[in-house]
């Protein structure tokens, strides 16, 4: 069997950042929102408490999938769009492993589509971390399929005739066990929802906001700005009510299954807010967060949904281990000599 | 016709007309809902049990339900059985039964004249003759009189023996396949007591309907015994065959057998991730049950999808799988390279079918060498390995394990939908006198380099993620030579080129040489590749007996070719390659060792016909 140094590693809280840095020279555009990404699975993972020969990072093909070079644990920089079917066959033949997946819009929503809908439905233990810049960097601008419609590209040169897919729409339809979003520029917000993609047994999808500062600079500060992120933004968490605002004095109600912003000196208390469930199991009040900006209202961040379902990998497992229990383990002769036989003498 | 032939047959008593024969080929055809393929197989079985060599065929429709009694509804299953040694499931048969118009019309051309020709006459009713695009009855219109029609009311017969039963009447119908093997037993001398014992098993759970199907079974035995509607019936010794125990063996049976042999012998785990596809799917569903052996099997989204997990699974430590039929393999040709670059071992099945494009899903074809060959971007070769017979798929997937691990890197592994659903006694081999295979995984953090070749095999060391202190990149940016960082450096392209096209290069040193099946040395050497095998050697093998100067050489390793290839062709005054396809070994031939071949192509759908070879070899020596 592989991995029979298993355990046999590096204690885990001894390990620092610098352990986790790898002595390849980070060659991203100066500016650009994945150094700031980087810089945080960098300084969780020593906290985690997992041997750091048991992380695997795999990545498709874009700016983003150039992340396992810089990070000093095992990685493979795969093929466009394949990450996460490389990762379930990974998880599958180790489960011991701490799989994560780092892609980006091109290539988890666009060549690699199916595969994102199909590992979201399966739940094997993954981390995927998208970085959604809704623009292709690596082959120098043109428009993604999170571009918004009329974007103007060298491949669309009088706008993109596109409607964008929406990420966590398009998890949260996939029945996704956990959906989050965060963006670059909110370092401590980030770390958390790693940290809660990692603690998440399941797939984990946490979307990120990246700034792409060559090709579609400035995309997200409308999130990220000071002066204008709070009225613009809502951070969902658990058990709480949905209050925004620079001065905190907006909510959310639902009124009938429509979102609606209220002023919370207008006659609303917190107690009529709206309040975040994020284990719930059905995804429909997820959804309707996830829409929210159609009625008018600020785009969410922080996790839309956590829940537990089986894993993939455990379910093989387990399937191959009762099958073992109950007939024993296979004999290679006797496999061979089952079925019709006959002799000749 | 048959009042004539049973005016004649009246005087003879059957008891004493068993006539000796070496051979025999026989067909079962009817409406995909008849039962033909159950009885064909069961035939099959006692067939292997009276110690006969045998080959069979089982010749489906594309379509699942086909309309009833239509032309693409048409089931079929060929068996040839022998006292002598049988590569082949038989050129034209010597019997046929026929149970509607359709599967007359589909199959008559194939029988030989003079032939047995058994038909269901009840099912010759005028829908049905329509719907086979009869005007006509055959039966009545005097276009079979080149054959021995024998018209038996099955259905009849069937409904009669079982009129006392309480099951409708369409659950009664149903039998009638068993009524007809009963009458295909009696001709062939066989016994009823394995079909009976298999009956009570299978149906053991519906007492009723197992009765009815020994009653038509019976029946149809007795029907054929006492009505004399056969001039005689016949039979066939004992072939000589290696002393052991056999079972009989499809070649997608053998070759998920291999496979999961071949990984529990080496204890590496198998994954086997694969999208259905026909007519590969069959390796999917043998996997699947053998959970005890540790087989760990992924049914994925895509094809893609499939070999990428297959290739995680490798990365990791267990030993990557998939499995697919032409189209897949075009789907897949991204990733096998992404395997062959990054040097994991893998095995990558092809069950080839009729092509281009979805061409025929159930039908063979040999036309995906090409592919395989050279379907992948840049300059990319791996080692592709093709199976001869059914029982070889087992060996050849047990090599295709061994030489991915020796060599870490793909391996494309080629059957054809013949081989796959093919089956042929398998000698079943003792686990003892099969290949040794060691892994070895790197765990030494001191002298690890990912891409650090051994020196024979010019492989690079497996280390898998959760090992200590060997934290590494992979990917399919091109590596550099030892220490695996990414490279755009001119001269270590070419070196690393250069590294992978020598490591395929050099497991010529460790196959076997190719076998030359007659005179080393003659006017014309016959060589094939994959599942020609038993239509070639059958046939030069006739040609040798008539005295003819040809000998037969077969070819399981297609890259790289075995060592002694060039010597042994330049033995020979002329080459001639039969092919399922239109020429690619051929090219493959022309290319490397600058010779002029003679081809003999086919894509029909088929496999060769021993006379159509033997008819090319005749032609050839003769200068024409």
């Amino acid at each position: 069997m592989a991995n029979k140094n298993n355990g046999n590693g590096s204690a885990s809280t001894q390990l620092t950042k610098a352990d986790f840095t790898s002595d390849n020279e980070v060659r991203w555009c100066p500016g650009c929102g994945d150094y700031a990404i980087l810089s945080q699975v960098q300084k969780i993972l020593p906290t985690l408490g997992v041997p750091k020969e048991n992380f695997v990072f795999i990545s498709g093909i874009g700016c983003s999938s150039r992340f396992p070079y810089y990070l000093d644990t095992y990685g493979f920089h795969s093929i466009h769009g394949r990450a996460l079917p490389i990762a379930t066959g990974v998880k599958v033949a180790n489960p011991d492993l701490s799989v994560w997946v780092i892609t980006g819009d091109g290539d988890a929503l666009s060549i690699g589509g199916n595969h994102f809908i199909h590992a979201l439905r399966r739940n094997p233990d993954i981390n995927i971390l998208l970085f959604n810049n809704r623009i292709y960097g690596l082959t120098k601008g043109q428009y993604s399929p999170t571009s918004e419609l009329g974007k103007v590209t060298k491949s669309s040169p009088y706008g993109s005739i596109e409607q964008p897919i929406r990420p966590v729409n398009l998890a949260l339809a996939a029945e996704a066990t956990f959906v989050a979003r965060s963006v670059d520029r909110w370092p401590h917000h980030l770390t958390d929802m790693i940290r809660k993609a990692y603690e998440h047994k399941g797939t984990s999808l946490v979307e990120i906001y990246q700034n792409c500062n060559i090709f579609n600079d400035g995309i997200f500060s409308d999130y990220t700005e000071k002066d204008v992120k709070d009225d613009n933004t809502i951070v969902l968490e658990d058990g709480k009510p949905l209050i925004f605002g620079k001065e905190r004095d907006k909510g959310i109600i639902l009124d009938g299954v429509t979102p609606k912003v209220v002023e919370l000196n207008d006659g609303y208390t917190e107690s009529d807010l709206l309040v975040h469930h994020e284990n719930e199991e059905s995804p429909v009040m997820a959804h309707i967060l996830a829409n929210i900006e159609f009625y008018g209202g600020p785009v969410p961040f922080g996790v839309f949904r956590s829940v537990d379902k089986p894993r993939y990998e455990e379910m093989l497992i387990d399937q191959m281990n009762d099958t073992i229990e109950k007939n024993g383990k296979g004999d290679i002769q006797n496999l061979l000599n089952s079925g019709y036989t006959w002799d000749v003498n | 016709m048959t009042e004539k032939m049973t005016e004649k047959t009246e005087t003879i008593d059957p008891k004493d007309s068993i006539e000796n024969i070496e051979s025999a080929t026989v067909r079962f055809a009817g409406d995909s809902g008849d039962g033909m393929q159950l009885a064909g197989t069961q035939f099959t079985n006692t067939t292997a049990l009276l110690g006969n060599d045998l080959s069979t065929l089982p010749d489906y429709p594309a379509e699942i339900r086909a309309p009833a009694g239509s032309l693409p509804g048409v089931s079929g299953f060929q068996i040839c059985f022998s006292s002598e040694d049988v590569k082949t499931p038989g050129d034209e048969p010597d019997a046929m039964v026929i149970m509607n118009p359709a599967a007359l019309k589909v199959n008559i051309n194939d029988l030989q004249a003079g032939g047995i020709l058994i038909v269901n006459e009840n099912a010759f009713k005028t829908l049905n003759l329509q719907k086979a695009g009869y005007e006509t009855s055959p039966l009545e219109d005097g276009s079979l009189s080149k054959y021995r029609l024998i018209k038996i009311p099955i259905t009849q017969l069937t409904l009669n023996a079982l009129e006392e039963f309480e099951l409708t009447k369409q659950i009664k119908e149903r039998s009638k396949n068993f009524t007809a093997l009963g009458i295909i037993f009696w001709l062939y001398d066989r016994p009823l007591e394995p079909t009976m014992k298999w009956v009570n098993e299978k149906f053991g759970k519906v007492p009723e309907v197992a009765k009815a199907n020994i009653t038509a079974l019976k029946t149809g035995y007795n029907f054929a015994s006492t009505t004399r509607i056969f001039s005689s019936h016949y039979s066939i010794k004992k072939a000589k065959m290696k002393s052991g125990k056999y079972r009989n063996i499809t070649g997608n049976e053998a070759t998920a057998l291999g496979f999961v042999t071949a990984t529990s012998l080496a204890e590496i785990p198998l994954v086997y991730a694969s999208y259905p596809i026909t007519p590969a799917s069959d390796i999917l569903h043998e996997l699947a049950k053998h959970k005890t052996f540790g087989v760990k099997t992924i049914q994925a989204e895509d094809e893609i999808a499939a070999i990428c997990a297959a290739i995680g699974a490798s990365y990791t430590g267990s030993l990557g799988i998939t499995g697919t039929s032409g189209p897949g393999l075009a789907l897949k040709s991204e990733a096998a390279n992404l395997a062959l670059i990054t040097e994991l071992p893998l095995v990558i099945t092809n069950v080839q079918r009729g092509g281009p494009s979805t061409g025929l899903p159930t039908k063979t074809e040999q036309s995906d060498l090409l592919q395989a060959m050279f379907g992948r971007n840049g300059d990319s070769p791996l080692p592709i390995l093709a199976a001869a017979t059914p029982a070889d798929c087992f060996y050849m997937a047990f090599e295709a394990v061994r030489i991915a691990i020796e060599i870490m890197a793909p391996v494309i592994f080629l059957s054809d939908g013949y081989l796959g659903s093919g089956a042929e006694p398998f000698s079943i081999p003792n686990i003892k006198d099969l290949p040794k295979m060691k892994i070895k995984y790197h765990t030494n953090g001191k002298t690890f380099e990912p891409y650090k070749r051994d020196k024979k095999t010019f492989s690079r060391p497996w280390a898998t993620p959760g090992t200590f202190g060997l934290e590494h990149r992979l990917g399919g940016l091109e590596k550099s030579d030892g220490s695996g960082d990414v490279s755009y450096d001119p001269a270590n392209h070419q070196l690393m080129t250069d590294y992978r096209r020598k490591k395929v290069e050099s497991l010529a040193n460790s196959i076997p040489e190719i076998e030359v099946a007659g005179n080393k040395s003659g006017k014309l050497l016959v060589l094939g590749w994959g599942s020609t095998f038993g239509a070639i050697s059958s046939a030069v093998e006739k040609e040798q007996k008539n005295g003819s100067d040809v000998s037969s050489a077969h070819l399981r390793y297609l890259n790289p070719f075995p060592k002694n290839l060039g010597k042994v062709l330049s033995s020979f005054e002329n080459i001639l390659i039969p092919e399922l396809n239109m020429g690619q070994l051929s090219i493959l031939i022309n290319a490397k060792f600058h010779l002029k071949v003679i081809q003999l192509n086919k894509v029909q759908g088929k496999p060769f016909l021993i006379h159509e070879i033997s008819e090319k070899i005749r032609l050839t020596l003769e200068g024409k």
